[in-house]
């Protein structure tokens, strides 16, 4: 997708976060040199075409007691794994839920989906759960801890070179 | 689940995870909703934001969508080979995130580059530099996240 060079605009000087003031979007827009009524406007069409999922806080995880995470990963039934999937996402304390391919004969899994709690004891309740939930449909299931953040990069939209 | 955190201070936190409305003082709706002013909440956002507890406020991208190309990979590193297989891989500048995890395939790490071709150019390069197979986990499709953390 291409973006519009104005969205483009918007994505960069928002991408840091907002600023915490009375009315954001009329600061954005001023530095962007538009009405606040288009940024609105374009802000609202990025929304619906999905380029932007929502606006609000990211939390952080660790310093609100949630400091163990699993990456619970599933070999769901091909003919069932988006519907299943969906229905995985879709439980509160998954962040992420995504289906992937297989790498056989030392991957079976396709479905992953990461599970976020205080401890290593409540993840491992919640990857029961969805355990429960995909019942028959999934083979074998497992579970990765990370033990060491190795690197961490935030992404940025890289400014194009004129 | 945080100690030192005021009841208003968590409402806010689980209020915040909810869309802000697009109109010129979405702070006042937030603090319609928790019967606060609309400088008390802009005030307390700011607050958690700079003491950590938010990491950031503003719009969610989604990355693909922008353009640019992800790919979750994976490696099984030798556990005496662990260190120098990690500094070969982070020199990547592609090599956004890395985490080591407990399973034969020990290093997950995500590759972000403007292309899907640039993708398996950056994969086959580490293969050739640490001589180890690179597994690429592509998204085939995400599921709709309900996820919010609960101050």
């Amino acid at each position: 997708m291409t973006l519009h060079p104005k969205d483009r605009a918007i994505v960069e000087a928002t991408q840091a976060g907002l600023p915490l003031v009375p009315t954001p979007f009329e600061v954005v827009a001023n530095t962007l040199g538009m009405s606040e009524k288009e940024l609105l406007d374009r802000l609202a069409h990025l929304k619906k075409q999905g380029v932007i999922r929502r606006i609000g806080a990211a939390p952080n995880h660790y310093r609100l007691g949630m400091t163990s995470n699993g990456m619970t990963v599933w070999d769901v039934d091909d003919s069932v794994v988006d519907e299943l999937g969906e229905r995985v996402g879709a439980l509160p304390f998954v962040t992420h839920s995504y289906r992937r391919p297989r790498a056989l004969p030392d991957w079976p899994y396709n479905l992953f989906a990461m599970v976020h709690g205080a401890t290593r004891k409540e993840v491992l309740e919640k990857q029961k759960e969805i355990s429960t939930l995909l019942g028959d449909a999934c083979r074998v299931g497992d579970i990765l801890f990370s033990t060491r953040i190795l690197k961490k990069t935030g992404m940025r939209l890289r400014r194009k070179e004129n | 689940m945080t100690a030192d955190l005021s009841d208003i201070d968590r409402k806010l936190i689980n209020s915040l995870q909810d869309d802000l409305p697009l109109t010129s003082h979405p702070f006042a709706t937030v603090a319609e909703e928790l019967g606060l002013s609309e400088e008390d909440v802009i005030d307390r956002t700011r607050r958690l934001r700079d003491d950590g507890l938010l990491t950031r406020f503003g719009p969610f991208f989604d990355a693909e969508a922008l353009g640019g190309a992800f790919c979750l990979c994976a490696i099984a590193v030798p556990a005496d080979q662990f260190e120098e297989v990690l500094t070969k891989v982070n020199a990547y500048s592609e090599v956004a995130h890395n985490y080591e995890r407990n399973h034969r395939l020990n290093m997950w790490f995500v590759l972000a580059t403007e292309s899907k071709a640039e993708i398996d150019k950056t994969a086959a390069a580490i293969e050739q530099d640490t001589g180890l197979q690179v597994l690429l986990f592509p998204k085939e499709r995400e599921f709709f996240i309900g996820f919010r953390v609960n101050a």
